[in-house]
């Protein structure tokens, strides 16, 4: 049973507070701020896993009455946020967190916040499924809302967000062949998030290829490269027909551990230069399609402890990157960020330029086309590129023997839009159409996100 | 906090409420609002309960406007409505009389024409807490179970919960829990059976203890009747109730294998639930219902493998860490199956601390001979992370499997290289490991020491560390050629050793090395002792004391004592035991396997009989702490003796001083009646049974003729708790229960009642139809010496089984005996 619920703010003041059975002393939100514990009541033994799922249900649900889930909106719409919660628990029971069937209950509405200029939720992010969510660009927009232009605009958003952990060895394997792959796994969910009105059925397909379950042993062995064969997966609804409860829901989690192409090729070397030095030389190369383009990514290195100073050595013409020397948690941090302002204009200037000379100076319109391609592949992280960083680290004292040992191992950050490692896919979204006019947006999104990406030095 | 309009509350911290002026300030604007029926009122009425309520949130008492916010309430506003009730719910139990306002227009909106007003009226009145109120409740609960909404029937039957709350006595005269049970029975609406499911189980287990009716309906909601009827229902159920249901179902004991295999096959889609908690509840039907059928088990093991993995992977690291720790416990029973899938266990970059630590755990558990090579590789890469703790961690695992048996010898190479590593945390870690490795495997000693041999002690900073090292240099003191004038070196610097630990290793390494070199050792023995002899820790003093008196006596005698060949350990005792592990397996899905601590004492009820002699203990402290005191003065005297005596003997003694030293002095003046010439004869019998002990305990044994316990014996759930863990079992024995004595255990409390006559406390008891019961007892007099029984009966079969743990397992016979005529006074036996 849950006895209270409470949203607190950093500052550990009520933001929300829900008496639900009268039976915990007063100060316990001020307690539970004070020392985060899970309660241990000595009543009846309960199941963590209950309230854990439970909390993050809640949390998916007012977001999306909220549209955001922040401190702010929460402020701005608490008393939307209580007729929630007296529906969603009854005297320390769940009864329903159905998105669809809480609108009925819900009379207030919500004050919606600008998303752009919202802070991230801080350490309560924690109940917004990690960080499977798409990043950023993720839609905020309450279920219950109304378009300003009057209709409800009819439409689906479908996410296939995966995980990637890839750890590259040190070793050298069987093949000679340095870095080889330790360990893969794609942890993939599909993610709905369904703004159409009267619960159209929904049929989604994906791969043909699609294998589940690794029993037969050809499919493992064969190693055919269009071949999916996902370990284990979770559905929520039957795939070929099903209808969407309204908001956001997960409608399949699946896990792969067989062999993929890793989107990144890391290849770190730190070599010692003299007694009180060594360098550090980080290679990554995009292994994907070049119509493909990374976000921001960022890699970090531990480096060994008494490493006094760093001078970094970025590759020449690079824009968007930056490298630093974080002296209190003694590692380096490369950061490659996509194409700013600056180099778009460069663009912008590019294309005038080429329009008109084009039928002109046939030559150097072709010499131009190759400037704008290399550029744009220094620019931003395009499949295919490869960047180099080197940087030389100075010591306060003698190292002892093997520094790989004492630095490493660099963890890589990405996402990668309209890419994923898997090559899962849906091949069609249909719905089920009401009338001949009826023909609602359909989204279907992509993302690849590292999870763990490390490589070993 | 406040919305925006309100900037002053900004300020004010919850613990501090402040800003009575803003309260007044609002108890006028309502009153200016509350007969208005101006257009645009009810918008201003509704910004001014917005107000209140943030106030009410942020811990501001506002309960000043009661009237006010009451008297606005007349409204068709359903926001302004909601809103009203939330703020009666929260004030009405600090102002019974004004809640009586609010009655009249909850009553009036129980009849609303809207079946959402009627639900919202029905738990605004429920959650009232006003016990003089419960009159008014009556009504419009029992219409509201009766009504054709399934969204007021739903409320309704929490309602009854409420009402039981309240006052449990006019909810059972209403006769509402058989309402209640055929609502769960016919409700076509699966929340409503859920609810009355949940309302009923609480409502039976509150009143078990009571009536006995009561607790005959708790058990009919475990039977095959409604257990198959919610089964069938299941997926009609969101996914709370689903757990709900799942928790029952686990509870259930099946009649026969068919009975079993249709409910695994019911629910086996259930383990693909995108919902961890509903899985979770599922895995635990699973393993209870085929704990007898071993190859069974072993296949749910298999087939709940792939998706707790899954469910581990998917999401966020707090899910993922309860998840896991139910898969740590699986994978500690059975390490085998997990066997092929290591992988799973390797650490992830992004994985918090407390994540990585259990898979560490688990890499342990599941290492073989097939798997032991790449599991130790990947551990070793771990040695060198940046997180300190989960390097410590990582490298006591590697130890772990090295005492596993595996393929010790390339584990022991990678041990060696982390020597080299000279980190310090890694040195320390592994030295501990290696003094551990040498303790079981003494043929590497070889290749281990050549290694430690060249450590420099002035690296080693850790008081363990250190004591490790110092043993290694005296337990090998043979091998290594500098090993005295290292340990002369320790030696000088006594003074800045601050671990008594280290200090202890240091003196007896120092006697083992002279044993094997003494001339090169003498001078530094001889300092070692005299330091040790002007010690001020009193365990360091008593060995240094011990050892010089040793030596003056003979010194291969002490040689014998303090350096005898050693076998090598085979087993090192575990921390936690396999009776623990069993027990957090049976409480699957709960906090227990979480916190890796089993839980045992479940129901609040059974604890009154402990908290009562908990109290009658306090009670009594002050004079007993009286006429103890000349007691402890006898004590402590033939403590000297004792040890006096020794000194003139001078033989040689492993125990220490303590054994026999702190034995109870004799005190038969038992004021306990119930003590009769049984306990004698009991005791006459149990002599024989201990052959085993020899002369230095008949002592002891004769202080316990007289066994007596403290009548007003007290101990804390806490301790018992973890005396029970550390204990081993004394006496484990199995008795045949008379009929009459099944026939006596439906009344439990009499049995416990009975047992306090014979100072024999019940701290918990369990439940039908396995009775179980945890009894302590104190002996009367000397140190605090506590028998702990677990006592299981299982009136099924008429058997009893008996488990008895004590501090000092020498009179557990004895106690046994006490305990046993106990039980057979009462008609159990």
């Amino acid at each position: 049973m849950i006895a209270q619920f409470f949203v607190l703010s950093q500052r550990g003041d009520n933001i929300v507070f829900r008496d639900y059975r009268g039976e915990v002393s007063k100060g316990s939100a001020e307690i539970f701020f004070r020392k985060v514990k899970f309660w241990k009541e000595d009543e009846e033994e309960e199941a963590p896993p209950v309230f854990v799922e439970l909390l993050q249900r809640i949390a998916r649900v007012t977001k999306d009455y909220l549209g955001v889930l922040n401190e702010d909106s929460l402020r701005k719409n608490f008393v939307l946020v209580y007729e929630l919660l007296d529906e969603v628990i009854d005297f320390g029971y769940p009864q329903t967190t159905s998105t669809e069937v809480l609108k009925s209950y819900v009379f207030n509405e919500p004050i919606v916040i600008d998303s752009a200029r919202v802070p991230p939720l801080g350490p309560a992010s924690m109940f917004m499924q990690g960080t499977k969510k798409m990043p950023g660009t993720a839609i905020t927009k309450s279920v219950i809302v109304t378009e300003p232009g009057g209709r409800k605009r009819e439409e689906i958003f479908v996410d296939i967000i995966e995980k990637i952990s890839v750890t590259f060895s040190s070793s050298v394997n069987i093949n000679m062949e340095q870095g080889y792959i330790l360990t893969s796994e794609i942890d993939g969910t599909i993610q709905m998030k369904s703004y159409l009105t009267g619960s159209p059925e929904i049929r989604l397909a994906l791969n043909e290829d699609l294998s589940i379950g690794r029993n037969s042993s050809s499919v493992y062995g064969e190693n055919k490269p269009s071949l999916l064969a996902a370990d284990y997966i979770v559905a929520l609804f039957s795939l070929k027909l099903q209808i969407p409860p309204d908001g956001e829901f997960a409608a399949m989690n699946y896990r792969m551990t067989q062999e993929f192409k890793p989107p990144f090729r890391v290849n770190p070397l730190i070599e010692e230069a003299g007694q009180l030095k060594a360098e550090v030389i980080i290679k990554i190369h995009a292994d994907f399609a070049p119509s493909v383009t990374a976000n921001t990514i960022t890699v970090q290195m531990p480096v060994p402890t008494y490493t006094a100073r760093v001078s970094f050595e970025l590759e020449s013409g690079a824009v968007g990157q930056t490298a630093d020397f974080k002296e209190g948690a003694k590692r380096l941090e490369w950061c490659l960020k996509k194409a700013g302002f600056s180099s778009m204009c460069f663009r912008f200037i590019l294309f005038v330029l080429l329009f008109y000379k084009l039928y002109q100076f046939y030559n150097i319109s072709i010499l131009f086309v190759r400037i704008f391609i290399s550029l744009r592949k220094m620019l931003q992280i395009v499949g295919g590129s490869e960047h180099t960083l080197r940087a030389k680290l100075t010591f306060s004292q003698e190292s002892h023997g093997n520094i790989a040992r004492e630095a490493g191992p660099i963890n890589m950050n990405f996402t990668i839009p309209m890419y994923n490692a898997s090559k899962l896919q849906v091949r069609y979204l249909h719905i089920a159409k009401k009338s001949p006019s009826y023909n609602p947006y359909r989204w279907v999104r992509y993302v690849t996100q590292s999870n763990s990406y490390v490589a070993r030095l | 906090m406040a919305p925006p309009p309100a900037p002053p509350q900004k300020s004010p911290s919850p613990s501090q409420p402040s800003g009575k002026s803003e309260v007044s300030d609002l108890k006028l604007q309502l009153r200016q609002l509350a007969g208005s029926r101006a257009p645009g009122a009810d918008d201003s009425k509704r910004d001014l309960f917005k107000r209140v309520i943030s106030y009410m949130t942020v811990g501001i008492d506002v309960s000043a406007a009661f009237s006010e916010m009451v008297m606005c309430s007349a409204t068709s506003d359903i926001v302004l409505k909601k809103m009203c009730y939330l703020y009666v719910g929260n004030y009405a139990r600090c102002h019974p009389d004004l809640a009586l306002l609010t009655i009249n227009f909850l009553q009036k909106d129980c009849h609303d024409e809207d079946p959402m007003i009627r639900g919202l009226a029905l738990r605004s009145l429920c959650s009232l807490r006003v016990p003089n109120l419960v009159e008014y409740l009556v009504a419009p609960l029992g219409a509201g179970l009766k009504d054709g909404s399934s969204y007021v029937r739903m409320v309704a039957a929490v309602g009854v919960l409420k009402l039981h709350h309240i006052s449990a006595a006019t909810c059972l005269d209403s006769d509402f829990p058989a309402v209640l049970k055929s609502l769960m029975l016919t409700d076509p609406d699966a929340q409503v059976v859920a609810n009355c499911l949940f309302v009923l189980q609480e409502i039976w287990n509150l009143e078990a203890n009571k009536s006995e009716e009561a607790a005959r309906e708790r058990e009919t909601l475990l039977s095959k009747k409604i257990v198959y009827y919610l089964l069938n229902r299941i997926k009609e159920f969101n996914e709370w109730a689903q757990c709900l249901v799942l928790e029952l179902v686990a509870k259930y004991i099946p009649s026969d294998t068919d009975d079993i295999f249709d409910i695994m096959n019911l629910l086996e889609d259930r383990l693909q639930h995108a919902n961890g908690a509903v899985v979770l509840a599922t895995i635990k039907v699973f393993l209870h219902l085929t704990m007898s059928m071993t190859d069974v088990h072993q296949q749910v093991y298999e087939r709940i493998k792939a998706p707790l993995l899954t469910l581990v992977g998917s999401g966020s690291s707090e899910q993922s860490y309860a998840v896991l720790s139910h898969l740590h416990l699986l994978v500690m029973r059975a390490p085998m199956l997990f066997s092929s899938d290591y992988k799973h266990f390797y650490c992830q970059f992004s994985d918090p601390s407390y994540v990585k630590k259990l898979k560490l755990e688990m890499l342990t558990a599941i290492a073989n001979e097939s798997n032991t090579y790449e599991i130790v590789t990947e551990l070793c890469e771990y040695a060198g992370n940046v997180d300190v703790p989960i390097a410590r961690e990582s490298i006591r695992a590697v130890g772990k499997i090295a005492l596993q048996q595996y393929d010790v010898n390339a584990i022991v190479d990678r041990l060696l290289q982390f020597l080299e590593m000279e980190k310090d945390y890694v040195t320390a870690e592994t030295l501990v490991l290696v003094k551990d490795l040498l303790r079981k495997y003494p043929q590497w000693s070889h290749d281990c020491i050549a290694v430690v041999g060249n450590i420099s002690s002035k690296n080693v900073q850790e008081p363990k560390a250190k004591a490790a090292l110092i043993w290694m240099l005296g337990e090998y003191s043979q091998d290594m050629p500098d090993a005295p004038y290292i340990l002369e070196s320790l030696i000088e610097n006594w003074d800045e050793e601050n671990a008594a630990e280290v200090r202890l290793h240091l003196l007896t390494a120092a006697m083992k090395c002279f044993f094997k070199r003494p001339p090169e050792t003498q001078k530094a023995l001889g300092a070692a002792l005299a330091a040790g002899l002007a010690d001020s820790h009193q365990d360091v003093h008593d060995r240094a004391l011990f050892y010089h008196r040793l030596l003056q006596y003979d010194v291969s005698v002490a040689e014998h004592v303090v350096n005898p060949p050693k076998q090598a350990v085979s087993v090192f005792a575990d921390t936690q035991s396999s009776e623990i592990k069993d027990r957090i397996f049976d409480e699957f899905n709960s906090l227990s396997v979480v916190y890796q601590k089993p839980y045992m004492f479940t129901d609040k009820e059974h604890r009154e009989p402990f908290e009562f002699s908990e109290e009658i203990g306090n009670l009594s402290l002050g004079q007993e702490s009286v006429g103890n005191a000349p007691r402890y003065d006898e004590s402590d005297k033939d403590l000297l003796l004792s040890t006096s005596e020794r000194e003139e003997n001078g033989g040689p003694s492993t125990n220490g001083p303590a054994a026999s030293g702190y034995s109870a002095p004799t005190d038969y003046n038992s004021s306990l009646v119930s003590l009769s010439s049984q306990t004698q004869s009991e005791t006459a019998i149990s002599d024989p049974g201990m052959p085993k002990y020899t002369s230095q305990m008949t002592l002891a044994i004769d202080d316990l003729l007289g066994l007596s316990l403290n009548p007003k014996a007290a101990l804390d759930p806490g301790t018992f708790q973890r005396k029970w863990g550390q204990l081993a079992v004394s006496i484990s024995q199995d008795c045949s229960v008379s009929p009459q004595g099944v026939a006596a255990l439906t009344t439990p409390q009499a049995l416990i009642r009975h047992m306090q006559t014979s100072s024999i406390q019940c701290i918990a008891r369990g439940q039908s139809p396995n009775f179980k019961f945890f009894f302590f007892a104190q002996k009367l007099d000397g140190p605090p010496s506590f028998f702990l029984v677990e006592c299981l009966v299982n009136t099924s079969s008429a058997k009893a089984q008996v488990k008895i743990k004590a501090d000092d397992a020498t009179a557990s016979e004895v106690f046994f005996g006490l305990f046993q005529s106990a039980l057979s006074k009462f008609g159990v036996l």
